[in-house]
């Protein structure tokens, strides 16, 4: 786009131009939801199909990292929230330190999933490399695995474009901001929440399951 | 030079996630049955709410901007609802 202009000659206006950017957000988005739709109807399914083996699945994975890293992410939300706030009231300063917080968050988030693959790797846990399972109920509690591994992994690399985009914008805000900025980061954030959105459910099927029962 | 505050309902939103998060996990350890499920999905179902009307500021806009936004919700609910039907319904 050539300089001087603030939007592109389709848009008549900035404020026409931001409208359309949230629209398309919103677009991809639902196209996002599908993607990870797809997994949990597999998920429901098989958990349908298993559910006692499921549920002693749930069992063994980490609700305590799980807990954590929901309490991380949805901290890192709440800072992403901010720093869009700090920016359209021109606290450019504070939406970059915010900026860099949510990015704290969401890198800790990673290293503790780190962590739990681990020990999950460790306890013999893994589809595929190394899993063992005594039982009548191996088999549910391998699809359950293979559930858990391909939905975690699939969630932690829209983290880790997330981590960048967000890592991209900071470094641009932290010398100007223009209202071009402002809209790329409204949109960053919008797709930051969404990915906070699926954690919130893959923490519900995934480590809630099987805590009550003996 | 920090002359910005944190809006209200943004704190809020922030402490009713933790607190909904804090009750899921504490329900997960009481012995409800199919229940259990029920209340994991519905706690999550209004994080989930909190996040899309506060932080996606969904709150603040119109009516075109929320069709947009529940599209998504409307293909998923169809994915699941045809997707299981068969499987739930099977004997």
């Amino acid at each position: 786009m050539p300089e001087g202009r603030a939007f592109a000659p389709q848009f008549a206006s900035a404020r026409h131009r931001d409208e359309t950017a949230e629209l398309g957000m919103w677009v991809f988005i639902a196209t996002e939801i599908l993607l990870f739709g797809g997994l949990v109807l597999g998920y429901f399914v098989y958990r349908h199909a298993y559910p006692d083996a499921f549920v002693a699945a749930s069992k063994r994975t980490d609700i305590l990292i799980g807990t954590a890293n929901t309490a991380v992410l949805l901290t890192s939300s709440f800072l992403v929230a901010c720093a869009v706030n700090a920016l359209q009231t021109n606290a450019r300063v504070v939406c970059v330190a915010l900026l860099a917080g949510a990015i704290a968050l969401g890198s800790l988030f990673i290293g503790l999933k780190a962590i739990e693959y681990a020990n999950e790797y460790r306890e013999r846990l893994i589809p595929g490399v190394d899993f063992a399972f005594g039982g009548s109920l191996a088999n549910g509690v391998q699809l359950f695995f293979v559930f858990y591994f391909v939905a975690t992994l699939l969630h932690a690399l829209h983290m880790l474009i997330g981590i960048g985009v967000l890592g991209a914008l900071a470094l641009l805000l932290r010398k100007s901001s223009n209202t071009r900025r402002r809209t790329a980061l409204h949109s960053a954030a919008l797709y930051w929440h969404f990915v906070d959105v699926v954690w919130i459910f893959l923490f519900a099927l995934i480590y809630l399951p099987g805590r009550s029962g003996g | 030079m920090i002359h910005w505050r944190p809006p209200l309902a943004l704190v809020a939103a922030w402490l009713g996630l933790l607190a909904l998060l804090a009750l899921t996990v504490t329900l997960a350890y009481l012995p409800l049955g199919a229940f259990n499920l029920v209340v994991a999905l519905g706690i999550g179902a209004t994080k989930a709410a909190i996040v899309a009307a506060l932080f996606m500021e969904l709150w603040h806009r119109g009516a075109r901007m929320l069709v947009f936004a529940t599209a998504g919700l409307f293909w998923l609910s169809i994915l699941l609802w045809l997707g299981l039907m068969d499987f739930m319904t099977r004997t």
